[in-house]
């Protein structure tokens, strides 16, 4: 089997309202994939569809090359964004609930940091070590497929780097990760992105392929607030980073034009957009009608 | 200047701030970063007033100059967009007319003007945010206090966000704002990482990346040393002073960064 879940072509419609249009996506073994987007962009109804939650309206969507229903629920490994714990039971309690349920075979041993806390209730041990536990109790049954909804939101970036490693760690092994997350840095660690916008697919590829045609105008002015103010009051949409503004998706000229018409000395040159700033440009392109 | 020195702070028994100093310069953005429970909204509470300091200072405008968005979004669920600003506006004792011209100006800038009737818990995460902004800036604040207003806020309206936010700062109020997004952070004029209760690291985002000892270095397979971490198919490894850097050394970012430093004192308190 090359893919682990694959949607093709799927819509999905509440009533008069169309949550997800056509949407394509597919997971092979060992592969990372970040699905990006607003809020209301349709993430979250598309994940319920791949898990089984939702029934498709139409297209067709198949796991471990079956129905979602009927698909391996042994095989799947989710971590939701409230992580899913049983707060008053203590660490132990709760992997040896999950183990249970899942009648994994052989139960890996705690790491470290949750060794020490394995008698205390999850709800006295800190976000950062629950969602290390929300991991662990997710790997318990070695799944093929990890579905991983922020991962790690609200934890330290050392302790982010290391579930990272985590996660690179399954996919080296061969596990298949499907990840939604708003933190580009994290959108970075994934092998090929999918952004939605409005219930539709607007753009997919490596972080490379989706950046590669839109660049950013930076100005750099010793007067850095009043080039700022020129920028925006002109109603360019300009970024304040630092003591430079960025223009994504902006012509040099028309920054240099504006800021000599306010006499402000600057100096403007071309970057490539970050992903964030591509982002933004393909929601408004999304906005205003066109899509790519 | 706003600001806290040698702050420490006790809850129930634990050091939720072990003598820190930070400082908010008036007309720019200060990111307070660091993990779930690193202390972040303990400062902004001890700024606030709301918890005691157990020792050192805590300097801040008399309360009705401060505005503070918490990190639920201080947006009143059960009340309409209009409602909250009329009700936050007579809680500061603004006269009727102040409100609306100062609601109409952040309502039109934040981009939720035509959702005036929509009740509060019917707005999307990123239009409560925006709105728990604008209450926080009504009675036009010296000191403004944001805690996590970016967490789960998609890439666009964090962005639509960020610019309210510095536009505030560009007109003269010192804002300390609470992130755990380290793009964001990176935009800001200050950074201060908390762990622990502690500074990790402050300054401008260069200063910062400055601060890491010894070096950062990326190559294609993995040392092995426990120094190590992933960035997508590549391996990121801090190195201390005298030690042999495995692959090519690179200027790290924010995250890197901070991930290098908290290696380094992890060792050093060993």
């Amino acid at each position: 089997m090359t893919t682990l879940v694959a949607a093709d072509v799927v819509t999905k419609q509440f009533g008069a309202f169309t949550a997800v249009t056509d949407v394509s996506l597919s997971v092979a073994p060992g592969e990372i994939v970040g699905l990006l987007g607003s809020n209301g962009a349709g993430k979250t109804t598309l994940l319920r569809m791949l898990l089984g939650l939702e029934a498709a309206t139409s297209g067709h969507v198949e796991v471990f090359g079956e129905a979602p229903a009927d698909a391996d629920r042994h095989a799947l490994g989710y971590v939701p964004q409230g992580l899913g714990l049983s707060q008053a039971l203590s660490v132990r309690q709760n992997v040896e609930f999950v183990a249970a349920t899942f009648s994994a075979r052989s139960v890996p041993d705690l790491p470290p940091a949750l060794a020490a806390v394995a008698d205390e209730p999850v709800g006295r041990i800190g976000l950062g070590r629950q969602r290390q536990l929300a991991f662990h109790c997710a790997l318990l049954h070695s799944p093929r497929l990890l579905v991983l909804d922020e991962p790690t939101s609200g934890v330290d970036p050392l302790a982010r780097a290391r579930l990272w490693d985590t996660i690179h760690a399954q996919a080296d092994a061969g596990t298949g990760v499907l990840v939604t997350t708003h933190y580009m840095q994290e959108a970075e660690q994934c092998d090929r992105l999918v952004i939605m916008s409005r219930g539709r697919a607007v753009a997919r590829g490596t972080v490379e392929d989706i950046t590669a045609s839109t660049r950013t105008a930076v100005v750099h002015a010793e007067d850095w607030a009043a080039a700022f103010a020129a920028l925006d009051d002109a109603g360019l949409p300009v970024v304040l980073t630092g003591r430079t503004s960025r223009a994504a998706g902006t012509e040099p000229d028309v920054v240099r034009r504006v800021l000599e018409e306010a006499a402000v000395p600057a100096e403007v040159t071309e970057q490539p957009a970050t992903l964030e700033e591509t982002m933004v440009l393909i929601e408004q392109e999304a906005r205003a009608g066109g899509h790519r | 200047m706003a600001g806290v020195r040698d702050l420490t702070v006790e809850l129930g028994g634990t050091t939720a701030l072990a003598g820190i100093s930070v400082e908010v310069p008036p007309g720019e953005v200060t990111a307070l970063v660091g993990g779930d429970g690193a202390g972040k909204t303990t400062l902004l509470r001890a700024m606030l007033g709301r918890v005691a300091a157990s020792r050192g200072t805590v300097d801040v405008p008399p309360a009705a100059r401060i505005g503070y968005e918490p990190s639920t979004s201080g947006v009143w669920p059960t009340l309409t967009v209009q409602e909250n600003v009329e009700f936050v506006g007579a809680a500061y004792g603004m006269s009727d007319g102040a409100v609306r011209s100062r609601a109409d100006e952040l309502l039109t800038t934040a981009g939720i003007a035509d959702a005036r009737t929509r009740l509060g818990r019917d707005l999307s995460g990123g239009m409560r945010q925006k709105l728990g902004f604008c209450l926080a800036m009504l009675h036009s604040p010296d000191l403004l206090l944001l805690d996590e207003p970016s967490t789960g806020v998609d890439p666009v309206s964090r962005i639509e966000l960020w610019r309210l936010v510095t536009a505030a700062a560009q007109g003269g109020a010192a804002v300390l704002m609470t992130t755990t997004y380290l793009d964001e952070a990176e935009r800001a004029a200050t950074v201060v990482a908390l762990q622990d209760g502690e500074v990790l690291a402050a300054g401008d985002p260069a200063t910062v990346v400055d601060a890491v000892p010894g070096t950062v270095s990326v190559s294609d397979s993995p040392p092995g040393d426990g120094r190590t971490w992933r960035r997508g198919r590549t391996f990121h490894t801090w190195t201390p002073a005298d030690g042999e850097v495995p692959g090519r050394a690179v200027t790290p970012d924010l995250e890197d960064s901070l991930v290098a430093l908290t290696l380094a004192r992890t060792e050093e308190t060993r």
